[in-house]
């Protein structure tokens, strides 16, 4: 039987019909509408799926959509909110040092780096090696990435 | 895939809800491989019974130095960054932190890793190396055992399908006592373990005389492993190369990994049990 939530996300409140099994990351693909979060794995490998859930780094895909409620969600689409149409220093940076190239994996890199950044505004390049290590790229080797997050930092 | 979703909000509700759905009912905490086996049909609830929302589940309470307390629903990343951990009882925060990623540590708990009981759990093998206990709940009351004892197979533990993990509770460090842990994996902490361990060694005054020592495999038994001969090759001896050497051979010798599994062969899960065992030695004597 569907259930009907609320789900704030990117200081919005949206009212969605779903099943108690789905994930968060399709609820908010595929209910609220916001496919800036990928799905990829769908295993909890990849961190495609990446997004913050009350400011902390979460796989959308295997947390329950229904356990999102009340909870401060915020996407890819969120990070530029407030910011008169001007991006994040953090996507900034990926555009300035060619961090993207399919971009499949971009938002839940950059999710996943602004987590870091919020808890760790001047990490070390070890330091955001690990902590991005949840997120696979298969395209760039990671050397861009890993400049553009400390760049970014080095911004803010 | 389908279920219910059940959200109590007491202990009290959750023991209920684990009753009225006995064998039907899964507890869901982090999620991170309930999750996963519902989607590989290993595991197929009618009813998910998620406890995140009771309260006071979450916690690392010391005891006046006389011990520690962690509440099961504590988040894998608490365990990691705890200040007072990483001060106290190193070995946890250290094995935490090699737990998947930051984004899976940010959900995942310590009882849904030990409930999970995979032979190469990060928080089962320290924990037992630290001679823990649990504390369970169920419809007759509460019970605690040794943590070495709850474990009885790959994905098995002693506890009942109406019963509930609450706590782990870890006694005081023997003062002069120091451990590690090491996890050997294809590319670090997201992969699960190929072999991993943990030594705990507690020294003489003279820092070269061994007077406790407990070692713990992972990954090369259904359950966490402590190797009670290797252990006992250092209790009571003065620490060199050739008694490390031995200790490590007989730590290799206890292992017993099963053949076939992907991430190593079986003769080379004990060549690592061997090598990272002399490692830890080493790293903890030096």
């Amino acid at each position: 039987m569907k259930k009907l939530i609320e789900l704030k996300v990117n200081d919005n409140t949206y009212e969605v019909l779903i099943e108690p099994w789905w994930n968060l990351a399709r609820v908010l693909r595929e209910q609220v509408g916001l496919t800036g979060t990928k799905i990829s794995c769908e295993t909890g490998d990849c961190g495609a799926c990446t997004v913050l859930i009350d400011g902390k780094a979460v796989k959308s895909c295997l947390y329950p959509a229904m356990r999102a409620r009340g909870k401060e969600i915020v996407t890819i689409e969120g990070i530029s909110a407030n910011r008169k149409g001007e991006l994040h220093p953090l996507q900034e940076a990926f555009i300035e040092h060619f961090a993207v190239q399919c971009g499949y994996c971009t938002p839940g890199m950059i999710m996943t780096a602004k987590a870091l950044l919020d808890e760790n505004p001047k990490p070390t390049e070890e330091q955001v090696k690990e902590y991005l290590s949840g997120n696979l790229c298969r395209c760039t080797g990671y050397t861009k990435i890993i400049e553009a997050v400390l760049a970014a930092a080095d911004k803010t | 895939m389908r279920f219910e979703y059940l959200e109590p909000e007491s202990i009290d509700e959750a023991l209920a809800m684990l009753s009225q759905y006995k064998g039907k009912s899964k507890i869901i905490a982090g999620g991170t491989d309930l999750m996963l086996q519902m989607r590989y049909r290993t595991a197929k609830p009618k009813y998910v019974i998620d406890i995140t929302r009771i309260r006071g589940l979450g916690y690392v309470a010391f005891d006046d130095n006389r011990g520690l307390k962690i509440g099961a629903l504590t988040t894998i990343r608490d365990l990691e960054t705890s200040a007072d951990l990483q001060e106290k009882y190193p070995i946890i925060a250290q094995a935490a932190g090699q737990l998947g990623s930051v984004a899976i540590r940010n959900v995942a708990t310590v009882g849904g890793n030990l409930c999970n009981a995979l032979p190469s759990a990060e928080t089962a093998q320290v924990l037992v190396a630290l001679s823990s206990e649990v504390r369970i709940i169920g419809p007759s009351g509460g019970r605690a055992l040794p943590l070495q004892d709850f474990f009885t197979g790959v994905g098995k533990t002693v506890l009942q399908p109406d019963e509930l993990l609450l706590e782990i509770v870890v006694p005081e460090l023997a003062p002069g006592a120091s451990g590690t842990y090491i996890k050997h994996s294809p590319r670090g902490p997201i992969d699960l373990a190929i072999v991993n361990i943990t030594v705990l060694m507690t020294m003489e005054p003279d820092q070269k005389t061994c007077k406790d020592a407990k070692i713990v495999l992972g990954t090369v038994a259904p359950t966490p492993l402590r190797a009670r001969n290797a252990e006992n090759v250092l209790k009571g001896r003065r620490i060199d190369a050739a008694l490390i050497d031995k200790a490590a051979q007989t730590a290799s010798d206890e292992a017993n990994p099963r053949r076939g599994s992907i991430r190593g062969s079986f003769e080379y899960k004990k060549e690592m049990v061997r090598v990272l065992t002399a490692r830890a030695i080493r790293e903890i004597t030096a």
